[in-house]
């Protein structure tokens, strides 16, 4: 887990992500409890505000459900539903850039899908 | 929870003005972070808060009343700065006795846990304790004294870099469970910029400035480009610094932009970063800039 954040986006936006990589990558499971605030400020060394404030978009999205006094629950379904907005966003942040990189340096589509081929076999080999 | 408010304060040591009329309004429940460079006035602020004196002119009232030798109001505010325990023959154990009589909320349980936490056993006088150590003690104290207004003045001199942390964990975790005020006061603003939900900037014994950390950090922003269209963006910004390498200018500003003035930063190609709250603290207190 990457503890280090950047300032590529805001800061609370960066801690709602980690937790959906989390939930994502099946280290939070549905009704998991997930981090409380202090040990997320103690981890990412980020304001309790900014914390509350990306944890607080998550249960607004349903991601994650409260419990009062207890804490935060990761909420059924959630990882379906953060695995379907990732493939609609999949498109836009990855693929048409690609696409319009692959345009500016004279890429053909057939080079594009070698070199896919290429780095997807390479992974296997490790 | 007690709000502190600050009216027209001011001290004065001999000809030195220590602190030039102060307005200072503290909202009870968060955690401040006070800033400020060698001889603002940051401990002067502090101990008046304390009652350790009074203003020479002005009021400071704390719950609504004023602290200096009020006994509803000195018990509930707590002052820990480097202490020094040479003389002190106590044991921990009898330093944790005299704060369970004094202090209404003392929890003697959570005061010897976070002493194991620190490695400090009870048995020992205080004085025998190492420098760490002893600042450790101090912070425990002032931690387990769960006063509503807890001050901790360059608390962790002496303190090592794995028992800040522990300090660090403890404040953050007793805050969440018993939220109070707390004033933090230090040096280190890189390493606990991340506990202030507000700073505070005492600069030459004024208020330089009072807000929210991330609400301050959004105003704060260095800008790279040519130096051409670096100078176009800036020539309406209040600038604190700039450096030049080649054709590019960085400048670090200071203020909200308007939307307007973000399509012009597109349109020109600049690329913004953000700036630590250590570094915005350098920048607006240095001598070199005007305004400081």
């Amino acid at each position: 887990m990457k503890r280090k954040l950047d300032d590529s986006k805001p800061l609370f936006l960066q801690i709602k992500d980690r937790i959906e990589d989390q939930i994502v990558n099946r280290q939070l499971k549905e009704h998991e409890q997930i981090p409380s605030t202090t040990q997320l400020v103690n981890f990412y060394k980020v304001n309790h505000l900014t914390v509350a404030k990306g944890v607080n978009l998550l249960v607004e999205e349903g991601i994650v459900y409260k419990k009062r006094g207890v804490g935060m629950f990761v909420a059924e379904g959630a990882r379906e539903k953060l695995l379907k907005q990732r493939r609609e966003r999949f498109v836009d942040e990855y693929v048409v850039p690609l696409v319009e990189e692959a345009g500016k340096l004279g890429i053909s589509d057939e080079e594009i899908f070698q070199l896919i081929k290429e780095i997807k076999g390479s992974e296997k080999d490790v | 929870m007690f709000d502190i408010q600050f009216e027209n304060v001011c001290v004065t040591f001999g000809e030195t003005e220590a602190l030039k009329n102060i307005n200072l309004h503290l909202e009870g429940g968060k955690i401040y972070g006070l800033i400020g460079r060698n001889g603002a006035g940051k401990t002067t602020l502090l101990s008046l808060l304390a009652s350790y004196r009074e203003p020479d002119s002005g009021k400071i009232t704390v719950n609504g009343q004023k602290p200096f030798e009020n006994p509803e109001i000195m018990p509930e505010i707590t002052f820990i700065y480097e202490k020094d325990y040479s003389d002190e023959s106590e044991k921990v154990k009898g330093l944790l006795d005299a704060a369970e009589r004094y202090r209404p909320r003392f929890d003697r349980k959570y005061a010897e846990e976070l002493l194991t936490r620190f490695g400090i056993p009870l048995d020992k006088p205080a004085k025998s304790l190492s420098k760490g150590k002893k600042a450790a003690l101090n912070v425990t104290l002032g931690l387990a004294n769960r006063t509503e207004v807890t001050i901790f003045d360059e608390a962790y001199l002496g303190m090592d870099a794995p028992t800040r942390e522990i300090f660090y964990r403890a404040l953050m975790e007793d805050y969440t469970d018993h939220p109070r005020t707390f004033i933090l006061s230090t040096h280190l603003v890189s390493e606990m910029d991340y506990l202030f939900e507000e700073v505070v900037i005492l600069h030459k014994g004024q208020i330089l400035l009072k807000e929210p950390v991330e609400e301050l950090l959004e105003q704060a922003r260095a800008v790279t480009g040519t130096r051409e269209k670096v100078n176009e963006f800036i020539s309406d910004m209040k600038v604190l610094e700039t450096q030049e390498l080649g054709g590019v200018k960085r400048a670090v500003m200071y203020g909200k932009l308007s939307e307007e003035k973000m399509k012009k930063a597109e349109q020109l190609e600049l690329e913004f970063e953000t700036i630590s709250l250590q570094d915005l603290f350098i920048h607006l207190t240095s001598e070199a800039n005007p305004d400081a």
